[in-house]
C-alpha cells in the first residue's frame, strides 16, 4: 500500500497507508488528519484541501484542470508552484504533502 | 452532582460527525455517543445525486471517517437505531429508540436533518418512482436508472437537475417537470434560472415549466407514464420526485423547543431551552447575511452544516462563538458546475460576466451599490473572489466588474460607507 505523509506547518508528520486510487484528501479526512477541511467533499468546489506537494513527488502527478487552476488562484494560503488541491490527487505511489497555515 | 454521562448526538450525518469532531478538538474528554437510524456509518450525501449513474452506490467509499477513527476518538457510533422518544431536564435526560434501547446523556445535540417532501400524487406508490435523500434511496434509483430509457424528473431544483444532467449524459431521454414558471426558483434569480433552462435543453433534456401533473400511471405495478393536466402523457421508466425537504423537528417538539421552519436556535446554536444545541438542515438560525436585522435562515448546505456544527459544539461546552459564515452552495450538474456565494434575495442591480451560451459566466448581485452575491457557472475564480470579498466585508464595484477580461480578485476594495 502506498504511504502518504502529511507535514503540518509546525513540522509534525503523520504517515498513513492508503489504497491506490484514494485521493490524498480522503486519506487525510477519513483518518482525521487536521489541516484539510474539504468542505465540498472532493468536487474541487471549495479550495479548502490545498496542499504543497514535496519536491521529490512532483513528477507524475495528474495535470491541473482548468477548474483546479482557477480555484488554486484563490486559496486562503499563498499559491506556490507546488500547490495542489488534494481532492484531485489520487494516490498511485508514495507521496508527501505539506499543509498550509490556513484553508479558509 | 450527577455523574457526567457525556453528550448524545442524535443524527449520524455531516453535522453530527462535525459536532463530535469539534467537541474532541475543543478538548472535551467526556463520553460522546453518535446515534443514527441508517445502517451505515455516516457518509457524504452530495455525491449521491451525481454518482448514481454508474449503476451502483458504494456507501463505504463515501464514509466520512474510517471505523478506527471513532474508536481512537472514543466516540461511540451507534447505527440502525432511530430515536423516537426524548426527555430531558437541566441535569440531562434519556433518549429511547424504536427498538427500546435507551441512551442517557448529560448534554444533547440534535442533528436530525431533513426528510424529503412527499407529493400526494396518484400513482406515486408505483415501482420506478423514487425520492432521493439517503444512500439506500440512491442505490435503488441507480439500479432502476441502469435499465431505464425514459426518465422523468418532477421538480426543477438542484437535486432534480443533477439527476437529470447525469441521466442525459448517460444517454437517457430526460424530461424535467417544474410547477413554477422557472427552474431553481428558491436558490437563484431569474437570469440563472433561464440559463439552466437553456443549458439543459441544449443538452437534449426536455424542460416543461408551469407543469401540472394529474397522476402517474403504470402497468403491472410499474410506472410507465406521467400524465399532465390537459392530457399530455410523458413516457417514464423512472420517475424521480425532488421537490425539497422538510426539517425533522419532531424530537425537538417533544422537548417543547421552539420550532418554526426548523428548530429555532440562537447565533451560537442553542435551542430555546438554553442548553440543547441543534445544527445543520434541521436548525433555523439568525444569519448576518439575511437582509434586515435579526433575519433568520434555515440552510441546506454542507459548508453550513459543518460551520454551524462547530459553533454549536463550542456552545455545548459553554463557549459562545457567533455564526458568521458567508452562505455558499454548489451544484454539480454533469459538465455544469454552479457555485453560489452569498444570498441574492433583495438585489437591485446585476452585472453579468461572460456568456451564458458558452456555459461559463457569472451573475453578480448588488444592493444599494454593494455586492451581495454571485451565481458562478464554470467560473470558480469569480466565485472565490466574491466569496472572499463578502467574508471580509469588502466590495467589488459593479462598473469595474462589468469590464470584460478583468480579474475580480484584483477589483476587491473597501466598501464605501453606507
Amino acid at each position: 500500500m502506498p504511504k502518504v505523509t502529511f507535514i503540518q506547518p509546525d513540522g509534525m508528520e503523520t504517515v498513513l497507508e492508503t489504497d491506490t486510487g484514494t485521493s490524498v484528501m480522503r486519506t487525510a479526512v477519513s483518518r482525521g488528519v487536521p489541516g484539510i477541511v474539504a468542505e465540498c467533499g472532493g468536487s474541487a468546489m471549495c479550495a479548502t484541501c490545498h496542499v504543497y506537494v514535496e519536491e521529490p513527488y512532483l513528477d507524475g502527478l495528474p495535470e491541473i484542470s482548468d477548474v483546479e487552476d482557477e480555484m488554486l488562484d484563490c486559496t486562503s494560503s499563498e499559491r506556490c508552484p507546488n500547490s495542489r488541491l488534494s481532492c484531485q490527487l489520487k494516490v498511485a505511489s508514495d507521496i508527501a504533502v505539506r499543509l498550509p497555515e490556513t484553508q479558509v | 452532582m450527577a455523574a457526567d454521562l457525556g453528550t448524545l448526538i442524535i443524527g449520524a450525518c455531516q453535522s453530527g460527525v462535525q459536532v463530535a469532531t469539534s467537541l474532541r478538538e475543543f478538548g472535551d474528554t467526556s463520553p460522546i455517543t453518535l446515534v443514527g437510524e441508517e445502517p451505515h456509518a455516516p457518509y457524504q450525501r452530495p455525491p449521491l445525486s451525481k454518482e448514481l449513474h454508474g449503476g451502483t452506490v458504494k456507501t463505504s467509499d463515501l464514509a466520512f471517517r474510517t471505523p478506527d477513527w471513532y474508536q481512537r476518538q472514543d466516540i461511540s457510533l451507534v447505527t440502525g437505531e432511530r430515536i423516537v422518544h426524548l426527555e430531558r431536564n437541566h441535569d440531562g435526560g434519556v433518549a429511547t429508540s424504536s427498538n427500546g434501547r435507551q441512551f442517557r446523556f448529560s448534554r444533547l445535540a440534535l442533528t436530525t436533518g431533513a426528510a424529503v417532501r412527499r407529493l400526494p400524487l396518484e400513482g406515486s406508490e408505483l415501482g420506478g418512482v423514487h425520492y432521493l435523500r439517503d444512500a439506500s434511496d440512491a442505490a435503488k434509483l441507480a439500479a432502476d436508472l441502469a435499465v431505464a430509457r425514459d426518465v422523468v424528473v418532477i421538480g426543477g431544483g438542484f437535486i432534480g437537475l443533477e439527476v437529470a444532467a447525469g441521466a442525459r449524459a448517460s444517454g437517457k431521454r430526460v424530461t424535467v417537470l417544474e410547477a413554477a414558471p422557472r427552474l431553481v426558483g428558491r436558490a437563484v434569480a431569474e437570469g440563472t434560472s433561464e440559463y439552466f433552462r437553456a443549458a439543459h435543453q441544449r443538452r437534449g433534456t426536455q424542460i416543461m415549466l408551469n407543469a401540472r401533473i394529474s397522476r402517474l400511471t403504470g402497468t403491472g405495478g410499474k410506472v410507465t407514464e406521467v400524465e399532465l393536466a390537459g392530457g399530455t402523457r410523458v413516457p417514464a421508466d423512472v420517475v424521480l420526485i425532488g421537490v425539497g425537504v422538510v426539517p425533522r423537528t419532531e424530537l425537538a417538539e417533544q422537548l417543547g423547543l421552539a420550532v418554526d421552519n426548523g428548530i429555532l436556535v440562537d447565533e451560537s446554536g442553542l435551542c430555546s431551552d438554553g442548553m440543547t444545541i441543534a445544527a445543520g438542515d434541521c436548525a433555523n438560525l439568525p444569519n448576518p447575511y439575511v437582509r434586515g436585522d435579526g433575519g433568520r435562515l434555515r440552510l441546506e448546505s454542507v459548508p453550513h452544516a459543518m460551520e454551524h456544527a462547530k459553533i454549536a459544539a463550542a456552545a455545548l461546552l459553554g463557549r459562545r462563538e457567533p455564526y458568521q459564515m458567508v452562505p455558499w452552495f454548489w451544484s454539480d450538474q454533469s459538465d455544469i458546475k454552479l457555485q453560489i456565494a452569498g444570498l441574492s434575495a433583495g438585489f437591485d442591480q446585476t452585472v453579468q460576466r461572460g456568456d451564458p451560451d458558452s456555459d461559463k459566466f457569472a451573475l453578480l448581485y448588488y444592493r444599494n451599490g454593494r455586492i451581495i452575491a454571485a451565481d458562478c457557472v464554470n467560473s470558480p475564480a469569480d466565485f472565490m473572489a466574491v466569496r472572499n470579498a463578502l467574508a471580509n466585508g469588502l466590495d467589488i464595484p459593479s462598473d469595474a466588474a462589468a469590464q470584460p477580461g478583468t480579474r475580480l480578485k484584483e477589483l476587491i476594495v473597501e466598501a464605501a460607507a453606507a
